[in-house]
This record gives C-alpha cells, sequence and structure tokens, in this order.
C-alpha cells in the first residue's frame, strides 16, 4: 500500500523522540506534524487534518487518555498512543477511550511501522469482507468455517465468536473486556476466567504448537491480538 | 536608707530578667468601686497608644457608662458561652485568647470562679496559661480575694470570701498597681450609685460598706503592697550581695492533723511566715501504728497539704513511731527555727491519759521555738478518730460474747477438777482470740464479760457476783488489766499487720511492674504491660498517649475502652502544659479521666491517663502517691522501649544506606557498559562511515542494537526491584493460564533465547492458578534468561507443570553448569551472580526480582541441581484463591 504523502501527527514532550520519529517516519514518505503537549495536538488535528496520531500518554498538561477522549468526539482518525512498561492499566483505558492500538517504549521503528500499517489498512477496508485470512488460518464468514492449513476445524460458537473478533481486528489488540461484551454480553464483563478457558481451547485449536502461539497472542493485562504477518 | 533603689528601677529589673512567659499586671483594690477596672482600661489606652496589640478577653462594665465608654476603641474578643444546668454563663475564650496572640491582653475580676465544666475552675488559671503562652496580662482583684487573708477578711467584715486565690499568684505578677480611694470617697460613691453592687448582696451591703471595714481593707491592700516592694528591694539587695537588715533566715514547720482546723493553722503559719520573711514546711506524721484509714481523713490531710503548697509552702509527709520524734527529728535535720502546732482538741482528762504531743514537743524541743495556735470552737466540726470504727458489724461483739460463753462453759465442766487461777486462762484465750480475730472493742468487750463471768460462774460462791475470798479481787483487777493490755497489744499488732500488708501490696505491685518491665522487648510490650498493671492496682482503665510528629495520640488502652474526644483533650492539655490534668485536678476537673505526664530526666516521653469504671471514684492521695510511682516507672521503661526502637530504626537505616551503595556501585557499573557500546557504535557510524565496510557497519549496528535492548531491561529490572522493596507492588491476582504465561514469556524473549531448543510440558487439564498475569510472565522471562545464560548453546531447556496438593508447581530444567550446591540458597539474593562463564552479564537482579515477586503471591521458589547435571528452578504457587489475594 501507498504511504506516500499520508499525514501522521506525532504528540510527544520528548523533543529528542519527536526528531527520532520525525526522521523514521520521513524516510517511510510520510510527511509530519508535531505537537509537544496536548493542546497543541487537539488544535493540530483540526488545523493538519492528519491521516493518523501518534500520541504519548504522559503529556504534561492533559493526559493523553483525555486527548483520546476529546478526539473521539468528533474525529476517527486512527490513533496509536506511545506508554511505558508497567502501565497496563493506562493502556486499557486508552484503548477503551477510542485508542486503536499502542506501543510499549522502547519500541523499533519495524514494529511502529507494522502497526501503522494495521490501523491504517483498517480504516480503508471493507467491512464486509466474506473471508478472512491470517497465514493459513481461513474464516469464511457466509458459511461460518474455519479451516487452517486447508482442515477444517470444529469450533464451539463461542469460540467462533471469538475468532471472528479477533481476526476481524487482525492486527488490533483486543482487551479483554471488550471480548466478553462482544461475546457474550455486558453482565459477563468480570468473567475473566471463561474468557481464558475458551483462549486456551482455542489455541489447541488452532496452533501448531499452544505453548508458543503463532496466531492468538497475549497482550499481557490488556487482551489478545492476532498476528499478522 | 539614703542609697535605697528606685522601686520602679527594680520593677524594671525584675521584668528584664523573667524571659519567655508573660508578665501579669495586678490592679489591686480593697473593695469593689474603688476604680479597678476603669483604671485597668486608661492603662490598656496608654499602651494601645503606645502602638502596643491589645484586646479585652474579659470586662466586667456592669453597665457603667464611663467604664464602657473606655471599651470602645479596644478590641473585645467574643466570650464563651457554657450551658450549665439550661444557663448559659459567659466566660473568657481562653483558646481565643491564644490563638489571637496579641501582646496584652485585659481580664477583668482576676478570682473570678469558672462556670463548672470550664477548661480551669479558676480564672487565675486561665491567666497563667496565657502568661506561659507568653501574652501579657492586666487583671484586677480586690484584696479579701487573697488565701492567706481570708479568714481574716472573715473576722473583721464577718462575711467569708468564697472566692480565694492562693497568694503565690500575686506573688508571681511583675507588677502591682494600688487602685487607692479613700473610704469617705468610696462612701460618696456609693450613694451616688456609682457603685455596683450585685442584687444578692445588696443585704450584705449596709454590713460590708462601714467604714471601719473599708479602713480595716485598705490597710490590708497598702500593706500588702507595701510588703511586696520590700520584698523585691530585699531580693535585689540580696542578688547585688548587698548587705542588709536582713537576720539569719528563718524556717517554719507547721504540724497538720485530719482536723478542720489544720487549714487555719497553715494560714497562721503563712502569715507568720510572711512576717518572718521565712521559708516554711507544712508537715503530716503518719503515726506508724495507727495509720489514718478514714478516707475522708486522707482526702483532707491532703487538701490541707495542697492549700500550704499554695501558700507557697512545701508540703510533706512523714511515717515515723510517735509524731513529736518526727517532728523534731525533721526539724533539727532541716534546720528549722520554730514549729507550729495547733492547740490540743481533747478533753484534759484524755491528755493526762494518753498523753499530750504538745506537752511531749515542747518539753523535747530544746533551742527550737514553738508556737501553739488556738482554733475558734465553733469551727469545729466532729472529727471522727481514725481508729475508731463505729459501724463495726454487731456480729463480731456478739461473737466475742460467745467467746466468752464458750470459755464459762468449758470452766463449769471442769471447775471442779481445776484451780480457779487456771480457769482464768480460758478467758484471757477468749480475749486473744477475740482481738486477733475480731478487732479492738469486741475484744474489749471480752475483757469485761469475762471478768463478770469468771465472777459469776467460777468463783464460789457460784451464780452470784459476790465473793468468798477476797484475794480474788486481785484475780479479777489482774484478769481485767492483763486482759485490756492483751486486747490492746494484739489489737495494735493486727492493725499494723494490716498498714504493712497494705504496704506491702502496693510495693509488691512495683515490684511485679518492674520486673515485668524489665523483659518487655518493644514499646507495645511495654505499654500493654503498664496498662494490666495499673488497671488492675486501681481498678481503673488505663490509656497511654505518645507523641507522633509533636501531637499526642492514644497509642495503647485496656481492652473495651477509648479515649474519647474530651479525654484527648484532656491528654493534649497534659502534654502541652507538662502537668497533670483532669479529673482530681486543678485543669478540667469535670473530664472523666485524669492525666498525668509521662516524664523522664530527659523529659516528657508521653502522657498516661486513668479512667474510672464507674464514675464518682476519686482516688485518694496515697493512691495517687502510689500511681506517681506506677507513673515514674512506666516512664522510663516506655522511654527506654523508644530509644529502643529509635536504635533499630538507625541500624534499618544505616543498614539501607550500606545497600543503596551496594545498589549504585553495582548499577552504575551495569549501566554504563551497555552505554559505552552504544555510544562507541554510534560515533564510529557518524565519524567513520566512509573507511567501514558493509560487514562492521552491520556489526556495529548490531551491537547498539543489543545494547540498548539489554540497558531497556536493565532499567525494567531496576524499577521491579524498587517496586518490590518499597512495597509499591500490587498484585492484580486473577486464576489464569499457567501455558499462556509460559507462552508469553517466550515470545518476549525471542530472539534472546538463541539455539535453546525449548520443551513445554503441561497437562491438557490443568486448571487456572490465581496470579499477576503480567508479574509472573516476568519471574517465567527471568528464570528462563538465566537458564539460557548459563547453559550452552543447543541444550534443551525444558518447562514443566504440575498440579499438588492446592498447589501448582512450575519446574524449568536446564543442562547448564549447574550452581555449587552453598550457593543454591543464595543466587536469590541482590546482585548475587555464580561467578563462572566470564562471558556473562547482567546485574544479578533477575532472580531476586522473581522471588520478590512469587512472594507476594504467597508462593515459594527454589533451586536445586538438577540429576546429570544442570539446575532446576521450581516455583510453586497456592491453588486456593484465599492464600493469593
Amino acid at each position: 500500500m501507498s504511504e506516500a504523502g499520508q499525514r501522521v501527527l506525532v504528540v510527544d514532550d520528548e523533543a529528542p523522540i519527536r526528531r527520532y520519529l520525525r526522521a523514521a517516519l520521513n524516510a517511510q514518505g510520510f510527511t509530519i506534524f508535531e505537537s509537544a503537549n496536548g493542546q497543541e495536538a487537539l488544535n493540530a488535528v483540526i488545523a493538519n487534518r492528519p491521516d493518523i496520531i501518534i500520541l504519548d500518554l504522559g503529556l504534561p498538561d492533559i493526559d493523553g487518555i483525555e486527548v483520546t477522549r476529546q478526539l473521539r468526539e468528533w474525529s476517527q482518525t486512527p490513533i496509536i498512543v506511545l506508554s511505558v512498561r508497567e502501565s497496563e492499566q493506562d493502556k486499557i483505558a486508552a484503548l477503551d477511550a477510542g485508542a486503536d492500538d499502542y506501543l510499549t517504549k522502547p519500541f523499533g521503528t519495524g514494529e511502529l511501522m507494522a502497526r501503522m500499517r494495521v490501523v491504517m489498512r483498517r480504516q480503508t477496508s471493507k467491512p464486509d469482507e466474506p473471508i478472512l485470512q491470517v497465514d493459513e488460518l481461513k474464516m469464511d464468514l457466509s458459511r461460518r468455517v474455519v479451516t487452517i492449513r486447508d482442515e477444517e476445524i470444529s469450533l464451539t460458537p463461542t469460540e467462533y465468536d471469538i475468532l471472528r473478533l479477533l481476526m476481524q481486528n487482525a492486527g488490533k489488540v483486543i482487551t479483554h473486556h471488550h471480548l466478553l461484551r462482544q461475546v457474550w454480553g455486558t453482565a459477563y464483563e468480570s468473567e475473566m476466567h471463561i474468557l481464558r478457558v475458551n483462549i486456551s481451547n482455542l489455541r489447541r485449536k488452532i496452533e501448531p504448537d499452544p505453548s508458543r502461539p503463532h496466531y492468538l497472542l497475549t497482550e499481557p493485562g490488556v487482551g489478545y491480538r492476532l498476528k499478522v504477518l | 536608707m539614703q542609697n535605697r533603689p528606685d522601686p520602679d528601677e527594680l520593677l524594671k529589673h525584675v521584668e528584664s530578667e523573667e524571659t519567655g512567659r508573660g508578665k501579669l499586671k495586678i490592679f489591686l483594690g480593697y473593695v469593689a468601686g474603688v476604680g479597678k477596672t476603669y483604671a485597668m482600661l486608661e492603662a490598656a489606652h496608654q499602651r494601645k497608644e503606645q502602638g502596643l496589640d491589645v484586646v479585652v478577653g474579659y470586662i466586667e462594665t456592669h453597665k457603667r457608662a464611663e467604664t464602657e465608654e473606655l471599651v470602645t476603641g479596644l478590641e473585645v474578643l467574643p466570650r464563651k458561652q457554657i450551658e450549665y444546668h439550661n444557663v448559659t454563663l459567659p466566660e473568657m475564650d481562653v483558646d481565643a485568647v491564644l490563638k489571637r496572640r496579641p501582646k496584652l491582653v485585659l481580664v477583668d475580676e482576676f478570682a473570678h470562679t469558672n462556670a463548672p465544666g470550664s477548661r480551669h475552675p479558676k480564672r487565675f488559671q486561665d491567666v497563667a496559661e496565657i502568661l506561659d503562652a507568653g501574652i501579657d496580662v492586666y487583671t484586677t482583684l480586690n484584696i479579701q480575694h487573697l488565701e492567706s487573708l481570708n479568714d481574716v477578711v472573715a473576722q473583721v467584715t464577718g462575711i467569708i470570701v468564697r472566692e480565694t486565690i492562693p497568694d503565690r499568684v500575686i506573688d508571681e505578677a511583675s507588677e502591682i498597681e494600688v487602685i487607692d480611694l479613700p473610704p469617705d470617697e468610696l462612701l460618696t460613691r456609693l450613694q451616688e450609685g456609682k457603685v455596683y453592687i450585685p442584687e444578692q448582696a445588696s443585704r450584705a451591703i449596709d454590713k460590708f460598706f462601714r467604714k471601719g471595714n473599708l479602713t480595716a481593707l485598705r490597710e490590708m491592700s497598702l500593706r500588702r503592697a507595701a510588703e511586696r516592694v520590700d520584698d523585691q528591694m530585699r531580693s535585689y539587695m540580696q542578688t547585688r550581695a548587698i548587705s542588709g537588715p536582713w537576720g539569719a533566715s528563718e524556717r517554719l514547720l507547721v504540724c497538720i492533723s485530719p482536723s478542720p482546723l489544720a487549714e487555719k493553722l497553715i494560714r497562721t503559719t503563712r502569715r507568720l511566715a510572711d512576717e518572718l520573711n521565712a521559708e516554711w514546711i507544712a508537715v503530716y506524721v503518719e503515726v506508724a501504728s495507727k495509720p489514718e484509714n478514714n478516707p475522708a481523713n486522707r482526702e483532707r490531710i491532703g487538701r490541707t497539704l495542697q492549700l500550704a503548697e499554695e501558700l507557697g509552702a512545701k508540703s510533706i509527709t512523714l511515717s515515723e513511731r510517735s509524731i513529736q520524734e518526727a517532728v523534731l527529728d525533721y526539724a533539727r535535720k532541716n534546720n528549722i527555727t520554730k514549729v507550729v502546732i495547733g492547740k490540743p482538741l481533747k478533753p484534759r482528762w484524755q491528755e493526762i491519759v494518753t498523753g499530750s504531743v504538745v506537752d511531749q514537743l515542747i518539753y523535747a524541743s530544746g533551742d527550737i521555738d514553738v508556737y501553739v495556735i488556738s482554733a475558734r470552737t465553733e469551727l469545729n466540726k466532729p472529727i471522727i478518730p481514725s481508729d475508731w470504727q463505729p459501724h463495726q458489724p454487731i456480729g463480731r461483739y456478739l461473737l466475742s460474747l460467745g467467746l466468752v460463753a464458750l470459755s464459762t462453759l468449758l470452766g463449769i465442766l471442769v471447775r471442779g477438777d481445776l484451780e480457779p487461777a487456771n480457769l482464768v486462762m480460758l478467758y484471757l484465750a477468749s480475749v486473744v482470740i477475740s482481738a486477733i480475730f475480731l478487732g479492738r472493742g469486741p475484744s474489749l468487750l471480752a475483757a469485761v464479760a469475762g471478768v463478770l463471768a469468771f465472777d459469776f460462774f467460777l468463783v464460789p460462791p457460784y451464780l452470784t457476783l459476790a465473793v468468798s475470798d477476797t484475794q480474788y479481787i486481785v484475780t479479777f483487777g489482774m484478769l481485767f488489766i492483763v486482759s485490756l493490755v492483751i486486747s490492746s497489744l494484739t489489737a495494735q499488732g493486727r492493725e499494723q499487720a494490716e498498714a504493712a500488708i497494705r504496704r506491702e501490696s502496693q510495693t509488691n505491685a512495683l515490684y511485679n511492674l518492674g520486673r515485668d518491665l524489665t523483659s518487655a522487648t518493644d514499646l507495645n510490650n511495654v505499654a500493654d504491660i503498664v496498662i494490666s498493671h495499673i488497671g488492675q492496682a486501681f481498678g481503673r482503665e488505663v490509656v497511654i498517649f505518645l507523641p507522633e510528629n509533636g501531637r499526642i495520640h492514644p497509642f495503647a488502652s485496656s481492652p473495651n475502652y477509648q479515649p474519647d474526644e474530651n479525654e484527648l483533650a484532656v491528654a493534649a492539655w497534659t502534654f502541652d502544659h507538662d502537668q497533670p490534668a483532669g479529673r482530681g485536678t486543678d485543669t478540667l476537673p469535670a473530664a472523666s479521666i485524669r492525666c498525668v505526664p509521662l516524664r523522664t530526666s530527659n523529659g516528657m516521653v508521653g502522657v498516661l491517663g486513668v479512667h474510672p469504671k464507674e464514675s464518682g471514684s476519686l482516688l485518694t492521695p496515697e493512691q495517687r502517691q502510689t500511681l506517681d510511682a506506677f507513673t515514674n516507672q512506666a516512664a522510663l521503661a516506655v522511654e527506654r522501649a523508644s530509644l529502643a526502637e529509635q536504635a533499630h530504626q538507625t541500624e534499618l537505616l544505616q543498614a539501607t544506606e550500606k545497600l543503596q551503595s551496594a545498589l549504585l556501585n553495582s548499577i552504575s557499573h551495569d549501566l554504563r557498559t551497555p552505554l559505552v557500546s552504544i555510544t562507541g557504535a554510534l560515533t564510529s557510524l557518524d565519524e567513520q562511515s566512509e573507511s567501514l565496510d558493509d560487514e562492521n557497519r552491520r556489526s556495529l549496528i548490531v551491537t547498539a542494537r543489543e545494547e540498548a535492548d539489554r540497558l531497556n531491561r536493565l532499567v525494567g529490572n531496576l524499577l521491579s526491584m524498587t517496586r518490590i522493596e518499597s512495597g509499591a507492588i500490587k498484585i492484580h491476582s486473577e486464576p489464569d493460564d499457567i501455558q499462556d504465561a509460559i507462552g508469553t514469556a517466550l515470545e518476549q524473549l525471542g530472539k534472546r533465547l538463541g539455539r535453546h531448543g525449548i520443551q513445554v510440558n503441561i497437562p491438557v487439564d490443568f486448571p487456572l492458578v490465581p496470579m499477576d498475569f503480567t508479574l509472573m510472565v516476568q519471574v517465567i522471562v527471568n528464570v528462563l534468561e538465566n537458564a539460557v545464560k548459563y547453559s550452552p548453546e543447543n541444550s534443551l531447556i525444558e518447562i514443566s507443570a504440575q498440579l499438588m496438593d492446592k498447589k501448582a508447581r512450575l519446574q524449568i530444567f536446564d543442562r547448564g553448569v549447574g550452581i555449587p550446591a552453598e550457593d543454591l540458597p543464595r543466587i536469590f539474593d541482590k546482585f548475587y551472580r555464580v561467578q563462572r562463564p566470564e562471558n556473562v552479564s547482567g546485574t544479578g537482579l533477575g532472580l531476586s526480582i522473581s522471588k520478590g515477586i512469587v512472594d507476594v503471591h504467597h508462593g515459594i521458589i527454589y533451586a536445586s541441581a538438577r540429576t546429570g547435571g544442570g539446575t532446576v528452578i521450581t516455583i510453586e504457587l497456592p491453588l486456593d484463591e484465599e492464600y493469593s489475594q
């Protein structure tokens, strides 16, 4: 896909990080805008109409989560938040507020590009494609059939729903709560162990080695993600 | 007396020497209406004009226009309204004054008695607190309120003044201004209605405002003020070593008894001491063989001694065999020149029988003068002799009669076989038994009844009081006397024994407290012991308050007892002023708790509160003394424990500091190493890019990247360690899939696993294990990282999980270099690293972080040697949810 000319808004109060991102993203053909705090960022979104926002959570004025929440009131521009290790609650809060994905600092450029690609592709993809595919895992939504290396596997309705949700959002992290809400309903939002048992069973069916998952990755403390290659 | 210094100069000298405490100025008048309040207000205005911060704490203008006019222009603090029996009584608000902190505060009517429920019973105590806070006070006082003049005023005017203040309060004043007005002018003012007279007193006024009375009172106030100037003059000359007219100093000793007249004795002695400018001491002698048992009398003795102290005396209690010996012994040892004693109140005949203390004292006094002071008899209230107990149960007397009857019965049975002289012994036996078991009274009855019964039943002719042989008269006489002596001796012995037992039990209680306290290890322990011992000895609930950040708070208390807000306030007052407060004291006497400072030679360490289980019971003076002894011991123990705790804290701090410096050393090394590689690689790429071939460039980049990763992990580890060490780590434990945790850990390790083979064996139906997923992943990462580091490439690392009884066991096996057996327990210590492979890097934090995390999960982690070479790390986590919360 073409990245040339795509507009990226980088929001971080640390100048060296902005400089690094500018260099790395410029090389990939992006147009870069920078903001050093939350208020600037909100103004910049209006002024520059970016195609994607890279937003640090620890901003000096408005919390990054709050910036996300305010943006989401009127904008669907994809947001990738940056946060440090050991702040799972912030990550979840940012995702709940409407962020599309997150990256833990420090991160490699390759990782960032992959995440950006995923959220931007989703932005442009048609929502009702009947066949979803990740590597050798295929899901035919019209026939409700899942195959791995062209071999059909039988899933329970719940496992099917989980996998469908993950595949429709392939590459994107889905929080525990979101999964529980979507698959079981709001009443089950805190029944984490049901989700874990089902994920474990699902892995045994789709993963070549359930101990070293290839498709269904765990984001510790946050949720699950279907890996895209 | 030409060189007599100027009194004003002297006053300045006195003032200048005082430090910290506020200065008290008293406007002294001889009666209401001389214009004290007016004079005080005028003086206040003058001070205000000089730029002083002056406020009115409490002024009673009695609606007199000229006085009210003077109040305007001064800041008046609001009064405190105190509810008492549905009446609101306005009082000075001490706290408002302390909070406002003026330079000078005006407080009218120094001798005023506060409404019940106020902090102090008397206003002069409020003033003392204000002075202590460094605020100057102007106040007014009429001479008749002075304690030592109280009875003289009563004698002269016939009016007993109830509101009195101790003389020492006046002595402490920096300045006294006498407000004088000739009696004639005063009477004119009175007729003009310019003197405020309270309604209830209007009947007394005619009696009181007579010229004779007024002149006498005026003389008293002028004389008093003059005395004071004289005192200051004298002390000034003394401090300057100027020789003067004073002679060798006199020392007076006044002996008091439980009699209500003792108070008069005290007042008289104070006046005498004043006149002689002598030091004086009040003494109460407790006769060892006749301890004072009547609580009312004990209470009165305590009050009298307290009065003496208020009037400036030192008070002591002696315990001796005889009063005169104790008094004279003390007098000689302490250079007493004069002994004051009250006239005996006993009838003359009784004195002849029992001996007169006064006579004995005078006889043995030698060169010490003895003053015998009379007392007015109308004040005489019946005194209850200590050893006479009228409410002796009648049963005891009946029992003693029964004993006599028994002796008689035995006597009748054997009277044919034994001489009457031997039968007498039976009666003596009954007298002795009565004396021992029934007390003095019953034994006296037994003596009398015995003589009569002996005559009636056992001396021929029987059943008549007549005797055939006159020599029996001697037997009767002797029987009677011997009985009296025995009964008296035995009863005395018994009373002494009782007193001794009482003292012994106190000594024992004190000893037990001391003994238990020596075995106490920490502050909690000390507090518990003090509370239980004092609680037991006094039948009261006990609480210990300790300071923290300068404020007092309850540290420990008797079970089921928690001090309320008011009681806490009492304790706070005690702590701030280093004085007892609450029940039975002068400060906040309405409180239910009595607080005493826990004081050692190094200062206050806390406050002890005793709270009666049922209301109404006060401590006797004796109990108070014992409580003081307990308090001293408790204070020492609390201080010792606090010091020990401080020492322990310091030790901990030192250990922490040591650890921190070790940590810093290690960290600075470990942080710098990757930075060296990164900086080196980047500078090479920057500065020598032309001379580098592709392979070298690639190698530099890989190095920088790997080292940056390492640095990142190191920082992460340090953060985790800090969180674990500081206890800031919070675990969100939820049942989770252990296989998922292993998978996530393997995913995170990624390339770092190198070419090691990984094999995971987990039973299919393995249950969810309660854990904090993120933290447990970190544990597995750290353990695996270690296994990779210390085992050769291409070797297999195995991970297995097993279910045990209420536990999940996770084991990680490697085929590495293994750990020497003696090092196995130490590998989870911070910064520990097995020293073998040269090329292994790391801080040695990984495993200790893992242990920290497993610990907060209430699990265990340990290392053991693997058969066939290598190491096994075992992690066991409890399955039961309640252990992991």
